[in-house]
């Protein structure tokens, strides 16, 4: 190994050396973040204004910010003027609180054609402050494949081409691990952001941030999924990040009250340990225990999304993973972190791809790969689950948007509406795991169909209706995306709030803002718009506030306190929304109350908002959702719900489905649902402070404080 | 080597709590002494470390280990302060205060055994 390494980075050609003064953390603040610019290798440093910090925190918000500045609405995701941004928060690195140690990229996505944003573990966004900075923010494209290294510890930042290192993430993070570590001890102290090699030919691309496992004695990653991040990095030509940083103590961060943080990790640690084994069991299976509870609720996407739950779900729930996963105490993807979801199979053998016979490591799978990649592609055997898992993240694909796509893909091929000789061959049905493992490889391949079905969702509807003559409308109404992003892995159908969680997103339809299924569905205890209304506002903020501060969502409800369900509000969860005022205040010696707390995400959502309406989107019209994601569209969908269908009809429609044919009757209850949807849009829009057609008003923006006069100027054209 | 109690023994005397944080921390502070003596009940509860190494698992950095002679011990540098350790301590025996970058307990040194009035606490080995 040693002399292979050695080899690789003789490769190297240096292109340009950035030295700089070491810093320390004050408050969870380096005050300057790192611009890189790949087409002329310009390196600089970049003051963080107290006006930055005010109105836009940190990780997500700085990410926001620059992008901004750097893009105008003309901007495609593969101009070179497009940024990808990455940064932490003032309380990522935090070593104490579980989930303190997220990272935030923000860029111009290639599906969805405006501002997306991902948060993702592992350790890159702690180093990097640690090692001085705030953010990273790289502009530009390099004219051929380099390496970006960030030495925290000597003050160095470098450009050099590599030309002979993998692109695939499983080799390069090992290749870059080992050539950038001093010892095996020093591992630990490197991160690796990289793709593969998929990202180059599709528009799904995702990004893998790596952490070294000492216990495993490999590396490991987490990835940045969402909206093709992946696909822009390998644009630029950038095979890997890699920061360096050793030194790493319980107050690197440098926070105002080390005392209270101590206390809030402690109480934090000790409830995961009283009571994560009667609860979820995060510890043991990760997010895998969710498919049981999404199949038993209805709510499991199968056969994109026609139904939600499956005879054969229970191949693949967590019973089974238990029997795959290699359990440490300590699978978290940064220090501290004793939710520890990060699972991994540590030895599994492929069966398929240029890397069969050769035995990997798998990290995951979780929740939504397994639903993604396998019960919404109608595919229920875990070892399929775990090659295309592993397939994807060393491609450098994203999961759910693979899981989604493909979905979507054999439902078009069972309705004829593609066939044999449109995908080379490959016999798509549902269920059909060989087909779809080889449209993986195409990917990576880039070659076949692959290349097509590689473009998402929303440009094969296009391809399909305009060069196979299928039906538009069915295809809108059974291509599950919106904005541009596929679906996430939850079955919306059954819950207005969900359908509005997916639809009034920034990005598209991610989970990630507002998670009401339960809420709305289950315990019923969203009855009026104005309830439903109220949640779309404060969740979303709530949630976005992880990512202003390099958090994870994970550690504030999937585990909760004793006597959570005795509070006022549950579903908040109390006891822990506090515990994040009180961390914020900690930190940063800024003291916030709660609703302050919303205040700032508030502030940071609507600036983002603004920004879709820059690139062109943010109306009204882009909040629309395919109706899969609202009712039942076929015949079929709606006969195996009959019942419950036939009863909604005659009590909330007050149409009786008595001797109706059931087109009618999808027909009647498609025109009730499809109002609802519109009335909740009407509510929200009121509640977040915009007009009906979803646009912030200027009063909105002047409350916030974000009246910028370009911001405004964006918004008036609306007004 | 571990520290056995004999609760029925103490007088809550304090001693062991000021011996341990002198020798450890360079000043009697009960709050940095990695034993405590607590009432409970109509009796006294000893809280130090049984050495079953627990944390050991829990530690992300492999900064906790068992040494030779069977005492679980914590390499400061390799620790990153985290505390999970203290958390998922079964007996909560794993201690932090706020002027001391690392948790802290009890290595079996003997040092409070040696000074305890009434017998006690002692060492076995």
């Amino acid at each position: 190994m040693k002399e292979s390494i050695e080899k690789l980075k003789k490769a190297h050609k240096l292109l340009k050396t950035f030295e700089y003064e070491l810093k320390e953390v004050n408050r969870g603040y380096t005050d300057r973040t790192l611009y890189i610019n790949l087409s002329d290798n310009t390196i600089k440093s970049k003051p963080v204004t107290q006006e930055m910090k005010d109105k836009f925190i940190g990780g997500r918000g700085f990410g926001l910010w620059y992008l901004w500045n750097a893009v105008t609405g003309n901007t495609k995701w593969n101009n070179p003027e497009n940024e990808i941004i990455i940064s932490t928060g003032p309380i990522g690195g935090t070593t104490q609180y579980p989930g303190a140690g997220k990272s935030l990229v923000v860029s111009l996505s290639p599906t969805t054609g405006t501002v997306v944003d991902s948060n993702v573990g592992g350790y890159f966004g702690p180093l990097l402050k640690f090692a001085g900075w705030d953010a990273i923010e790289i502009q530009g494209k390099a004219e051929k494949d380099v390496i970006v290294f960030i030495d925290g510890n000597n003050g160095k930042v470098t450009i050099e081409e590599a030309p002979e290192e993998a692109v695939d993430t499983h080799i390069l993070i090992e290749q870059l691990t080992e050539m950038y570590a001093d010892s095996e001890e020093d591992k630990r102290n490197i991160s690796v952001v990289s793709s593969g090699r998929a990202a180059e030919h599709t528009l799904i691309g995702m990004l893998n941030f790596s952490f070294y496992d000492p216990r495993r004695k490999f590396v490991r990653i987490k990835q940045a999924g969402r909206g093709g991040i992946g696909t822009v990095f390998r644009d630029k030509k950038i095979k890997a990040l890699v920061v360096k940083y050793a030194g790493v103590k319980g107050d690197t961060n440098k926070p105002a009250d080390k005392d209270t943080i101590n206390k809030l990790g402690i109480k934090m640690h000790k409830e995961i340990h009283d009571l994560d084994d009667m609860q979820n069991s995060m510890r043991k299976t990760g997010t895998s225990y969710l498919v049981k509870i999404m199949n038993d609720y209805d709510l499991l996407p199968t056969h994109n999304f026609k139904f939600g739950s499956h005879p054969e779900a229970e191949k693949i729930s967590s019973a089974e993973w238990k029997k795959w996963f290699t359990v440490t105490k300590t699978d978290g993807c940064w220090y501290g972190c004793t939710l520890a979801c990060a699972k991994t199979v540590d030895v599994y053998e492929l069966k398929t791809g240029p890397y069969k016979g050769q035995k990997v490591c798998v990290d995951g799978p979780e929740y939504e790969t397994i639903a993604g990649v396998g019960s919404n592609c109608g595919i229920f055997d875990p070892e399929y689950i775990l090659e295309c898992n592993f397939y994807c993240d060393t491609y450098g694909i994203d999961t759910i948007s693979f899981g989604t796509l493909t979905a979507f893909v054999m439902e078009c091929y069972e309705n004829g509406i593609i066939n044999k000789e449109i995908t080379g061959g490959l016999e798509l049905n549902f269920g059909n795991k060989e087909a779809a493992m080889e449209l993986l490889h195409q990917m990576g391949r880039g070659e076949g169909f692959g290349l097509i079905a590689g473009q998402g969702v929303r440009r094969m509807k296009k391809i399909f209706a305009e060069e196979y003559g299928a039906d538009p409308d069915f295809l809108q109404d059974i291509g599950m995306e919106a904005k541009g992003m596929e679906y996430s892995e939850y079955l919306p159908k059954e819950s207005l709030a969900q359908q509005g969680g997916y639809g009034l997103t920034n990005k598209g339809p991610q989970h990630d803002e507002a998670w009401l299924i339960f809420m709305d569905m289950v315990n019923n205890q969203l009855p009026t718009f104005e309830d439903k209304a109220e949640a779309l506002h404060y969740f979303p903020m709530f949630r976005t506030w992880f990512g202003l501060n390099g958090l994870c969502k994970l550690p504030w409800n999937d585990i909760v306190p004793e006597d959570n369900a005795r509070t006022d509000e549950p579903a908040k969860v109390p006891e822990h929304v506090q515990n994040y005022v009180d961390l914020f205040s900690a930190v940063t010696g800024k003291k916030i109350t709660k609703e302050e707390l919303i205040l700032q995400s508030e502030r940071v959502y609507n600036f983002q908002r603004v920004f879709n309406l820059k690139m062109g989107f943010g109306t009204r019209e882009h909040d629309r959702i395919p109706y899969r994601s609202a009712g039942p569209v076929t015949v079929e969908e709606y006969e195996s719900r009959a019942d419950r269908y036939d009863k909604q009809l005659k009590e909330l429609v007050g149409f009786d489905p008595e001797g109706k044919s059931t087109e009618e009757k999808v027909k009647v209850l498609r025109k009730y649902r499809e109002e609802q949807y519109q009335k909740l849009c009407d509510a929200v829009y009121k509640r977040r402070g915009w007009n009906e057609n979803g646009i912030p008003t200027l009063e909105t923006l002047k409350r916030l404080g974000i009246d910028y006069p370009d911001v405004v100027e964006v918004v008036k054209k609306h007004l | 080597m571990i520290l056995k109690t004999k609760p029925e023994l103490c007088t809550q005397c304090g001693q062991c709590e000021k011996v341990c944080s002198r020798v450890w921390f360079k000043e009697e502070n009960p709050e940095k002494s990695a034993i405590r003596v607590n009432s409970k009940g109509d009796g006294v509860l000893i809280n130090v470390c049984n050495q079953c190494g627990e944390c050991i698992e829990v530690c992300p950095t492999e900064a906790i280990y068992r040494a030779k002679n069977g005492v679980v011990r914590i390499d400061k540098e390799k620790c990153v302060g985290c505390y999970s350790c203290v958390g998922f301590c079964p007996t909560m025996s794993m201690f932090f205060h706020k002027d001391v970058q690392e948790p802290f307990k009890c290595v079996a040194c003997g040092m409070c055994a040696k000074e305890c009035p009434t017998g006690a606490i002692y060492l076995e080995k």
